[in-house]
């Protein structure tokens, strides 16, 4: 073996040990995150933590109930605003529509998630905000629902696409109707994708911080109804991690770990779902 | 592609679709999918339109001044603009080699079952919302800076502009880190699949001719796959121009100006989170709603690019590879 050839195989064998390395390294970040977030949250996680209010400023304890409702009131409004207008217009794209009409409606969505959460938080402003001249739980589940309509439609349009032909065939030549067809074989055949889709749309959304600063605001205080501002988890991890005071960075720590340990949950339960479903081609 | 509604409905009469819900069905469903054109021209439009005073006052030279002045009404977007693509390409410098370099791992090197599983992890580090980064970014990327980092690079690379000056922690380069650590995860698994998709006879006939494994893949699949990777690229660079809330959290919040990475900046998203609530005044708002409709072009721009870009690579892996 002369030098040359030993050289070739050296840097090879170094290079790709390196990208080893490289895959480590990305991977290792999750552990190390998770890892920190436990460490310094976890002793945090209390009772105090689900069920008091914010203390205070100056005073130690409390917790962050109102964020938790807050969190899930606008989550729950996003869903209701998100899920719909993504699963039917799938539908629509996926069952209905000319190929030219389809484009259209999969660039806007495309687009729409391509725009920075933050500039969606400046259009909930205008749109919602501003007319009635004050930040609402409305503004701020209107924001995220805005965000969850592309993630939605197009994964739902790529599971129902990925029902085979023969299926939509064969309940036409029984006689059933198209939306029959879609309700009673086709929705149910991609429920699985479908809930995976919702479940991580969900997910992103769940964590998503900048579209609420200037929608649903922030509340130290319990916010009924939804017209009123509202405090969420996202926004409060923000305002202690930048605040000055020593136990609002521990709640912080807390509030993190109990948002990522949320969102991680979901995503693992929707690859959990789709994996035990049917085979879908990968994109 | 899709399947329509195709001869089975259109033999029948219009009365008798409508009876059986059919063209109930389309025209709900058709509502929904309208509005999400509606909202993204809505969103369009009212950019544009809420951002008229600034643009009628200022003009370009709302891109060339740095002069951020609320008490004088004088808006110049020059440092945000600056800080927010100095944090990006810093984070693009750390990101592609790490993110290339896992990439290769994963689509050449590691067994399916090993490939599948870190791609599964790689996946949840996507997910971490941004709030967490600047969390993580706050309590130990800025410390870790201040007190290793910064005095480490003065004291070896700080003949540089780039590394002088005082190091506070935040800055410039501690938000690309960060940004870097955000964005990894988009380049490995978009490249990871363009990487898939580049056919076996490429690899097959590299390593035939004598080949190391390496050269192989460093010479021929990664060129193979080179315009999917740019698009990866550009989706992180997308991802990273248009990220709020880790950046605002340990990018320092200073409009200024530097060539050193030390010096605490300021990025668009970040300016726009930190002052749109507090912005009296019509055209202090419009500004600010201006300097997001330069945020929103930017990531258009890119987002399409990238777009374009892994398209017509997947196409010609599978494409040219079975011809």
């Amino acid at each position: 073996m002369n030098a040359r050839l030993r050289w070739r195989k050296f840097v090879s064998g170094f290079m790709l040990s390196m990208t080893g390395v490289c895959a480590f390294i990305a991977v290792s970040v999750l552990f190390f995150i998770l890892g920190y977030l436990v460490y310094h949250g976890g002793t945090s996680v209390n009772w105090n933590f689900f069920t008091k209010l914010p203390a205070p400023v100056g005073e130690s304890g409390g917790g962050m109930a109102n964020a938790i409702v807050g969190s899930a009131k606008l989550l729950a409004l996003a869903t209701l605003i998100g899920v719909p207008i993504g699963f039917f217009g799938a539908i629509y794209l996926a069952e209905f529509s000319g190929s030219a009409v389809a484009f259209v409606v999969r660039y806007a969505a495309d687009l729409l998630n391509g725009v920075p959460s933050i500039v969606i938080g400046i259009f909930a402003y205008a749109l919602v905000v501003l007319p009635v001249k004050h930040f609402s739980t409305l503004a701020g589940g209107f924001a995220l629902g805005l965000m969850m309509i592309p993630i939605t439609l197009r994964s739902t349009e790529e599971f129902l696409l990925a029902v085979p032909n023969a299926l939509r065939e064969a309940a036409m030549a029984l006689g059933a109707s198209k939306w029959k067809t879609i309700a009673t074989v086709i929705v149910p055949a991609a429920y699985r994708g479908i809930l995976t889709a919702v479940l991580l749309a969900f997910a992103r959304v769940a964590g998503e911080t900048a579209p609420l600063l200037f929608t649903a605001f922030g509340n130290r205080f319990w916010s009924p109804g939804w017209g009123q501002p509202t405090a969420s988890l996202p926004v409060m991890i923000f305002t202690y991690a930048i605040a000055p005071y020593e136990d609002w960075h521990r709640q912080a720590w807390a509030a993190g770990l109990v948002l990522l340990g949320l969102i991680l949950v979901i995503n693992i339960v929707a690859r959990a779902i789709l994996a035990r479903g049917i085979a879908v081609p990968r994109t | 592609m899709a399947p329509s509604a195709g001869p089975v409905s259109g033999s029948r009469s219009l009365l008798s679709r409508l009876r059986e819900g059919d063209e109930i069905a389309r025209i709900i469903t058709f509502l929904f999918a309208a509005s999400v054109v509606l909202i993204t021209l809505l969103l369009v439009y009212d950019l544009w339109q809420d951002s008229v005073l600034p643009r009628h006052k200022f003009g370009f030279h709302f891109f060339v001044t740095s002069v951020w002045d609320p008490i004088f009404d004088q808006f110049g977007a020059l440092p945000f603009i600056y800080g927010t693509l100095v944090t990006a390409g810093v984070s693009l410098l750390l990101a592609v080699p790490l993110g290339l370099g896992a990439a290769i791992f994963l689509a050449e090197l590691a067994p399916a079952r090993v490939s599948d599983t870190l791609e599964f992890f790689i996946d949840l580090l996507a997910a971490v919302p941004s709030v967490i980064y600047g969390l993580l970014g706050v309590f130990i990327v800025v410390p870790l800076m201040r007190e290793y980092i910064q005095p480490g690079l003065k004291k070896t690379l700080g003949f540089l502009p780039l590394f002088s000056g005082p190091g506070y922690g935040v800055g410039f380069l501690t938000a690309g880190i960060v940004l870097a650590i955000m964005v990894i995860p988009y380049i490995i698994s978009v490249s990871r699949e363009v990487l898939l998709s580049v056919p076996r006879d490429q690899r097959e006939a590299a390593l035939g001719l004598g080949a190391t494994r390496w050269e192989s893949t460093w010479r021929v699949v990664v060129p193979f796959a080179r315009t999917g990777i740019m698009g990866s690229i550009f989706l992180a660079l997308a991802r990273a121009l248009g990220e709020t809330m880790a950046v605002t959290m340990v990018i320092g919040n200073t409009p200024t100006i530097s060539a050193s990475l030390f010096s605490p900046g300021y990025s668009i998203a970040a300016v726009i989170a930190n002052e749109f609530t507090e912005a009296t005044g019509d055209l202090y708002l419009q500004s600010l709603i201006e300097l997001g409709l330069v945020l929103f072009l930017l990531t258009f721009i890119l987002n399409g690019l990238a777009r374009i870009l892994i398209i017509v690579t997947s196409q010609r892996g599978s494409g040219v590879g079975h011809a």
